[in-house]
């Protein structure tokens, strides 16, 4: 059956995929942001105060850009970039925290907490929260505070309290299971505002909608721009959200080629990557049914990025059902083809891409040369690169040292 | 009738209850709890939970999630675990029930793991992440087997749901005492009592509290609204010892532990 864009059902299924996979301590919470979220969604008085926020807070439209300098040093297909990174804190992440901001009131509820990988989805969650006066709690890995201080500092500033969390690798899938057993003691009060469509229903219905803005102005925008849609559209895929964005409303586009892109890592040998669309199978991890990196046994294994963001091995349901239905494909981009991505784009437009955003720029620039250069490639931008920086920096340094 | 159907007819035909510690497989290795099956079995506990290490259990707390990451860190697998588990429930009195993630049962696959786990010696699965709503395939495959499927219910479960749970459960119903994760508490919730006793009037399940209970003043307090009591970090926190002290001493402590705890149960 080809690929339908009225998914999930009402157990939260896309396909055979998604569902929920929590302790019943979490069932009444869930089933009352479904309700909650349900009555939002058709009430205009929401979508006109979302609406206004996305364009006067965050700054929505957001340009969709032709690289042409980086267009004419691939030599082949156009390349566009639609800029995510030009948002309010820097990525696609504040799309998704505003809108569920804004359900945690309707919800009556005065407490927040998220998890964060590369602390985008934390600064977003910070500043949703400093903008409507919620109390907001972040649980973030010891390795991601580690490589991503910037955006620590930040949350900080703006009033979040940080948890580090010291568990497994500790990494966003930590950062996750820490955020989750908040939740089950203050889910009475709390709201978990998750960042990426991952987790159990209707998490992966409700940022997948939130993010959709993405898709849909970039619709419209290469209407104007380009006279049509794109032939291509690529975004990175960590647990999916900016790409879920990007491609759920190109999903009855038939005719529009959609290319997630994640973390091809070091190599492609179990705990080198992070790739579960491209390498895993199947299993259950963090409340929902899609593709992961388990082991024989079930349990998670370790996974690797150079991005923080990427740095995570289950992925969100809608991409399971995506890859299986055929309508979009998946593939991975190694650490050093996204660094490498990274100086080239800096070089070529004078823009710092995140890293993991590098990871789509990566593949557009290997694929652009094949291609006509009548075709037209959209890129999400998912994130700007100042976060990175320093990380870069040093490993360019061991890279010359070593 | 499944094993722990039989052995809660008896317990309630003798006004008694149960005391059911949860011990992790493989904390420190599994020749310990081996060991330690034996002692809390022969002590007095009626039932025991063997938890199957999870790398992401999001339902517990600290003191469990350190014993699944202590076990795991060893590579304990599931099969290694049954075939202890083969050797040591044919010797003992007690069902043996084990705690497992869905993302283990499903990774095995549904069928195989009941068949695997019922010859282990097994006598049924409590799966904190399966919801009713969830659990249709994996219910019927274990009603099929006559392996129990421990459903929970919890405080912020709703009373309409918690009676359908309760119909979706077999041998026992779980009832988690506190909104929360794994952990000892000082003080449980007033309302239990009220929750647990309305609850027991409307099913013929048996009901086992478990979550946060960890001293006499508890078992005193809530055996007589139950019909068992489970233990789970204050076990496992004694078992953590194995490390730093000589095992025997760690078993005592924990035997007498699990022991002082059956003494607080009402008398026959």
């Amino acid at each position: 059956m080809p690929a339908t864009s009225h998914v999930p059902d009402r157990a939260g299924r896309f396909g055979a995929f998604g569902g929920r996979y929590v302790p019943e301590t979490l069932t009444r919470a869930l089933d009352e942001l479904a309700a909650e979220y349900e009555k939002a969604r058709i009430d205009k008085g929401f979508e006109a105060e979302l609406d206004d926020l996305l364009h006067n807070y965050v700054g929505r439209p957001s340009p969709l850009y032709h690289a042409k300098r980086l267009s004419q040093e691939c030599g082949g297909a156009q390349i566009y970039l639609k800029r995510e990174d030009l948002n309010h804190t820097g990525a696609h992440k504040i799309n998704n925290t505003l809108g569920q901001a804004l359900l945690t009131i309707r919800m009556g509820k005065k407490r927040v907490i998220a998890e964060t990988g590369a602390g985008q989805h934390g600064v977003a969650t910070a500043t949703a929260c400093a903008r409507f006066g919620l109390e907001c709690v972040v649980y973030m890995g010891e390795e991601d505070i580690r490589r991503q201080q910037p955006n620590v500092f930040s949350m900080r500033l703006l009033g979040a309290e940080v948890r580090p969390v010291a568990s497994g690798s500790r990494t966003l899938r930590d950062a996750i299971n820490e955020a989750m057993r908040d939740w089950m003691s203050s889910v009475e009060t709390t709201h978990y505002i998750l960042g990426s469509v991952v987790g159990p229903h209707p998490f992966p219905m409700i940022v997948r909608d939130f993010q959709s803005v993405i898709g849909r102005e970039t619709i419209e925008q290469s209407r104007r721009q380009i006279g049509r849609l794109p032939d291509m559209v690529v975004a990175c895929v960590g647990g999916g959200s900016n790409a879920a964005g990007m491609f759920y409303p190109f999903i009855e586009e038939r005719g529009v080629e959609l290319l997630g892109v994640e973390a091809g890592g070091r190599s492609a040998r179990s705990g080198d990557h992070a790739s579960p669309l491209s390498f895993g199978q199947p299993g259950v991890l963090h409340g929902s049914y899609s593709y992961v990196m388990q082991d024989d046994d079930g349990q998670t294994c370790d996974v690797h990025s150079v991005s923080a963001g990427l740095d995570y091995p289950g992925v969100g349901p809608e991409h399971s059902y995506w890859k299986d239905t055929g309508r979009a494909t998946y593939t991975s981009c190694r650490d050093l083809e996204a660094l490498a991505a990274f100086h080239t784009l800096a070089r070529t437009e004078g823009i710092l891409p995140a890293l993991e955003s590098s990871h789509a720029v990566a593949k557009a620039i290997e694929l652009a040369p094949g291609r006509s250069p009548d075709d037209a490639i959209v890129v999400c931008l998912s994130g700007r690169g100042d976060k990175d920086a320093a990380e870069i920096a040093r490993l360019t340094a061991e890279k010359s040292a070593g | 009738m499944s094993r722990i159907d039989t052995l809660f007819a008896q317990l309630r035909s003798e006004h008694r209850k149960a005391l059911m510690p949860f011990i992790t497989a493989g904390d420190p290795d599994l020749e310990f709890t081996t060991a330690v099956l034996r002692e809390l079995i022969s002590r007095g506990a009626s039932l025991c939970e063997l938890g199957i290490p999870y790398s992401d259990p999001i339902a517990d707390g600290p003191v469990i999630q350190a014993s699944y990451t202590r076990a795991l860190a060893r590579k304990v697998k599931l099969a290694q675990i049954l075939e202890m588990l083969a050797g040591v429930a044919p010797e003992v009195s007690a069902p043996i029930v084990t705690m497992v993630s869905y993302a283990i049962v499903h990774r095995h696959g549904l069928e195989k793991y009941v068949a695997d786990a019922q010859r282990a010696g097994a006598a049924g699965a409590i799966v904190p992440d399966l919801l009713v709503e969830e659990s249709g395939d994996f219910a019927k495959i274990c009603r099929k087997a006559d392996f129990s499927l421990v459903q929970l219910v919890t405080p912020t479960t709703p009373r309409d749901r918690a009676l359908k749970i309760a119909d979706g459960s077999t041998g026992f119903l779980y009832y988690v005492s506190v909104t929360g994760i794994t952990g000892e508490r000082k003080q449980l919730p007033q309302s239990l009592i009220d929750n647990v006793g309305w609850l027991r009037e409307q099913t013929p399940l048996p009901i086992c509290i478990g979550f946060g209970i960890s001293q006499p003043q508890h078992v005193r307090q809530l055996a007589p609204v139950a019909d068992g009591l489970i233990v789970g970090s204050a076990v496992v926190r004694r078992i953590a010892e194995a490390s730093q002290k000589p095992r025997e001493a760690v078993l005592k402590e924990a035997g007498d532990y699990v022991a002082s705890l059956i003494a607080a149960l009402p008398p026959a």
